[in-house]
């Protein structure tokens, strides 16, 4: 072997090992550069909204202090601002949207992963996934000029069936505006169900066949597999699902604004009534704010829709590292 | 086939008759024909491929789970066509236990793994429900390693010992029959040996039926082998008989190693 | 016996409530698809696109200003998120897979993910309209970059997580230093994989309002000064919709199914790209 390479050309190898010519060395130093950098954007991203918000709601924070929270008064022209408001019709539309489309993404997984005959299993898993890809604007708008005058039709039967069973009755009372906190919570269902239920579709998807048939194979129901083992086997992917639902839920803007009702007074339990999400408030009244406390008061429900969102953001991941460790050898 | 020798009359627990296999126009079981023994062990071997898998997993009707895949002929379990349209394919795997290559407990607690299928077939009291358990735990040879953390989640114990719950969890429901499919395929020698006792202890209350891949396994535990080749059972008989004087050139050849 | 026949009928009542949950689903879904082609093809003219933005009561008028705007600002969006994105995103897993900062970094964008939109475009205004003292299109431009950046950078940070190792290891053996290994190698493999991510990016926010309402505002004039309010589709269609006139109303229809169908277009060509990559 030896013979046939040149002695001298494995010496000249050996003495002047491949060094990286200077411009690449630069540009290598710069890429790394730019993109440890970008890392770091993100992080001051996020501290910039929470100091620009805080900065712009500071005269709303300093005139009204903890007491922003619990006034239930949105008086812009006496200049006196509470965020009970928006902050009830923010938490119960989304509560509203959560209860319908929980149940109903369950029920669609299931049937795309169990049910479904296998030629419709992608066409409608695809249409599924498409949907939540829809503009929410085009959800507000056919639910104001769409929905809204069908649904006036429907909530004297409400009140007539719902309206009727104790201690939950009152939620269905009131007059039939279609508009109200129970629209747009429904709105807001139909907007998260695609989501909710491609999550869960997905993770029904990846457990495994044999966990399945191990459970038929001890006699039970497509049910019970679905009820019992696999929801249990899969209920971090699930929560996790649901609570991208959630987040959707509670900033979601264009499909609340449209069909809320916007108003500022609320006096009863009634989800019949018109009201104001955080949202909502932002998107009517942000462009008529006058400088001062109005807009500062704006910008503190905006700070603390961000907050909140922040909040169940961090307590989904508590709860996920919590599951995660009492699992064990999983 | 006279490459067959049959089971003692009477012994009979379950019966292949003229059985043929479809996975959608694959003909992947040919004309199965023999019987299996009540209160024996039945090993399945053969090349991979050969249907031994797909033959186990039709005496529980696993195969109803997945479209295009169709049986024909019989196979009576006790005299019943387990085939029949109108079989309770539920109460049948009441009567048929399985387990599976990779232990696959539950996501519940070792407790609740072996309850969670005996509520499916009896409504029993706490009292009983709990004596269940303990009598499936200690046939398993597993009594005396869990109890004393019975609500700990079945994931959290070793590979060996999830695979002796998941045959505790068969054996709660009082099955007639537990399938085995290769059950040890994911164990380390050592968890493979206990199995292996499990079953030889086991077979005095239960018809057994293994498959395995592993041909000293089936020499071992076996009391009938079945040889499988391409779909077809090629030679059938007492494990003994079958290993020390095989009847078919290709049985003496796949057992000897010559392929396979 | 009992027990059996119990069990089957609360399977059978099961599998059919989830029946019903796909038909609850999808009816609503059609319902919404059906009125958005009914009333926007119905909407569709020529003059959609020759004609700028009506005052109210005029009976003629389309969207072009708006088409125009929402196709500037979400095109400069793009290009400024997406660059930065797809940098930090092979910082987290070129990078920092298991440091500190890789850490932060991924947390931080999870609450960036989920920030409500209307939050970014409050943020905009707070630092950008309130110090120039004027609605822009360069402010309306950035807060949509800002809504592509978490988006860019979650799906480049995954796409270049499943580039198998050994393909790293095979391009450092060869001598290549780092960032040649990834811009030529890494990159390249995920490439696919990383446009899908931009696209969907870009459908995110083409038919994002919020954040809009209070950046590039809205103008009912034809202008491409990026220094000036800027017409958009969302912002018309919010103000058309929830207006009274009719003509108005007849216009947003027309613009939502434009914006629907764009989104839908790039949704589906984000898919065949993908699914093509990985059949080959």
């Amino acid at each position: 072997m030896s013979t046939l390479v040149p002695a001298v050309d494995v010496e000249s190898r050996a003495s002047a090992p491949p060094r990286p010519a200077p411009r690449s060395k630069i540009s290598g130093h710069l890429f790394t550069g730019l993109s440890t950098g970008f890392a770091w954007l993100a992080l001051a991203v996020l501290l910039g909204i929470l100091v620009a918000l805080a900065v712009a709601s500071w005269p709303a924070i300093e005139t009204f202090g903890i007491g922003f929270l619990f006034s239930a008064e949105w008086n812009p022209p006496a200049e006196r601002f509470g965020a009970v408001i928006p902050i009830y019709g923010t938490v119960v539309t989304s509560l509203i949207a959560l209860i319908i489309a929980v149940p109903v993404s369950f029920g669609i997984a299931l049937f795309l992963t169990e049910l479904s005959p296998a030629w419709l299993r992608r066409p409608l898993g695809t249409a599924i996934e498409l949907l939540a890809a829809i503009p929410s604007i085009v959800f507000g708008m056919w639910g104001l000029l769409v929905f809204v005058p069908i649904f006036a039709e429907v909530q004297p039967l409400l009140a007539a069936t719902l309206g009727q069973i104790p201690l939950i009755g009152t939620l269905f009372t009131g007059p039939p505006m279609g508009i109200g906190l129970l629209c747009a919570g429904i709105i807001l269902a139909i907007m998260i169900i695609p989501y909710i239920a491609a999550v869960m579709r997905d993770v029904f998807e990846v457990t495994p066949a044999m966990l399945k048939e191990s459970a038929y194979g001890l006699g039970c129901t497509t049910w019970e597999v679905s009820w019992r083992v696999v929801l249990p086997y899969t209920k971090t992917g699930v929560i996790g699902g649901i609570m991208l639902g959630l987040g959707r839920a509670l900033g979601e803007t264009m499909a609340v604004t449209f069909v809320i009702g916007n108003t500022n007074f609320l006096n009863s339990a009634s989800l019949f009534l018109p009201g104001n999400s955080i949202t909502s408030a932002l998107a009517n009244e942000f462009g008529e704010a006058g400088p001062g406390l109005h807009t500062a008061a704006l910008m503190e429900l905006g700070l603390i829709l961000f907050l909140i969102t922040m909040v169940v953001l961090l307590l989904s991941k508590l709860l996920l590292m919590r599951l995660a460790a009492s699992e064990g050898g999983r | 086939m006279n490459a067959h020798t049959p089971i003692p009359a009477g012994e009979a627990q379950i019966a292949f008759r003229n059985f043929n296999f479809f996975y959608g126009d694959f003909h992947a079981l040919k004309n199965i024909h023999f019987e299996i023994a009540r209160s024996k062990v039945t090993a399945f071997i053969g090349p991979s491929g050969c249907g031994k898998s797909t033959l186990l997993r039709t005496i529980n009707r696993m195969y109803d789970l997945y479209p295009h895949q169709r049986a024909e002929g019989e196979i009576l379990l006790d005299g019943q066509n387990l085939l029949d349209p109108r079989m309770d394919v539920a109460a049948l795997r009441a009567r048929v236990g399985m387990v599976f290559q990779k232990p696959t407990p539950f996501p519940m607690s070792i407790y609740d793994n072996i309850a969670f299928g005996v509520g499916l077939h009896e409504r029993l009291s706490r009292a009983d429900l709990d004596d269940r358990v303990e009598w499936a735990l200690r046939k398993a040879a597993l009594w005396d390693e869990v109890k004393d953390k019975l609500k700990q989640s079945g994931m959290s114990l070793s590979g060996g010992q999830q695979q002796r719950l998941c045959i505790a969890r068969g054996i709660a429901v009082k099955p007639k029959v537990v399938l085995l499919d290769e059950p040890t395929s994911a164990l380390d020698p050592i968890a493979t040996a206990r199995i292996e006792e499990l079953i030889d202890e086991l077979k005095d209350d239960f018809t057994i039926v293994i498959v395995t891949h592993n041909m000293q396994q089936a020499a071992r535990i076996s009391d009938y082998t079945a040889y499988m080749y391409l779909g077809e059972l090629i030679e059938f008989g007492l494990t003994d008989q079958l290993f020390v004087n095989p009847r078919q050139k290709a049985t003496e050849d796949y057992i000897t190693g010559r392929f396979g | 016996m009992d027990l059996h026949r119990r069990r089957k009928l609360v399977n059978r009542l099961a599998l059919g409530l989830s029946m019903g949950a796909m038909a609850f689903g999808l009816t609503w879904l059609i319902w919404i698809l059906w009125t958005v082609l009914d009333l926007g093809v119905g909407a569709l003219s020529l003059s959609l696109f020759t004609e700028m933005t009506p005052p109210p009561g005029a009976d003629t008028g389309g969207l072009l200003n708006a088409i125009v705007g929402s196709l500037i600002l979400v095109g400069l969006g793009t290009a400024i998120g997406s660059p930065v994105g797809i940098l930090a995103g092979i910082y987290l897993a070129e990078f920092g897979r298991s440091n500190w900062l890789g850490r932060i970094t991924r947390f931080v964008n999870d609450l960036l993910l989920s920030a409500p939109s209307i939050v970014i475009g409050l943020f905009v205004y707070a630092t950008v309209v309130a110090t120039t003292g004027r609605f822009s299109g360069w402010a309306g431009a950035l807060a949509l970059a800002l809504l592509v950046l978490p988006v860019v950078i979650r799906t480049t940070e995954n796409m270049l997580m499943l580039v198998p190792n050994s393909l790293r290891e095979a391009a450092f053996a060869l001598g290549a230093p780092r960032h040649v290994v990834i811009l030529r190698v890494t990159l390249r493999a995920a490439r696919s994989g990383v446009v899908t991510g931009v696209l969907l990016a870009v459908a995110r926010i083409a038919g994002e309002t919020a954040p809009l309402l209070f950046t590039a505002l809205s103008n009912q004039f034809w202008s491409l000064s990026l220094n000036e309010p800027m017409a958009n589709l969302p912002v018309t269609i919010f103000k058309f919709a929830m207006s009274p006139f009719q003509d108005w109303q007849r216009l947003a229809w027309a613009g939502v199914l434009l914006i629907s169908l764009g989104v839908l277009g790039l949704n589906i060509l984000a898919r065949i790209l993908f699914r093509a990559e990985k059949l080959s």
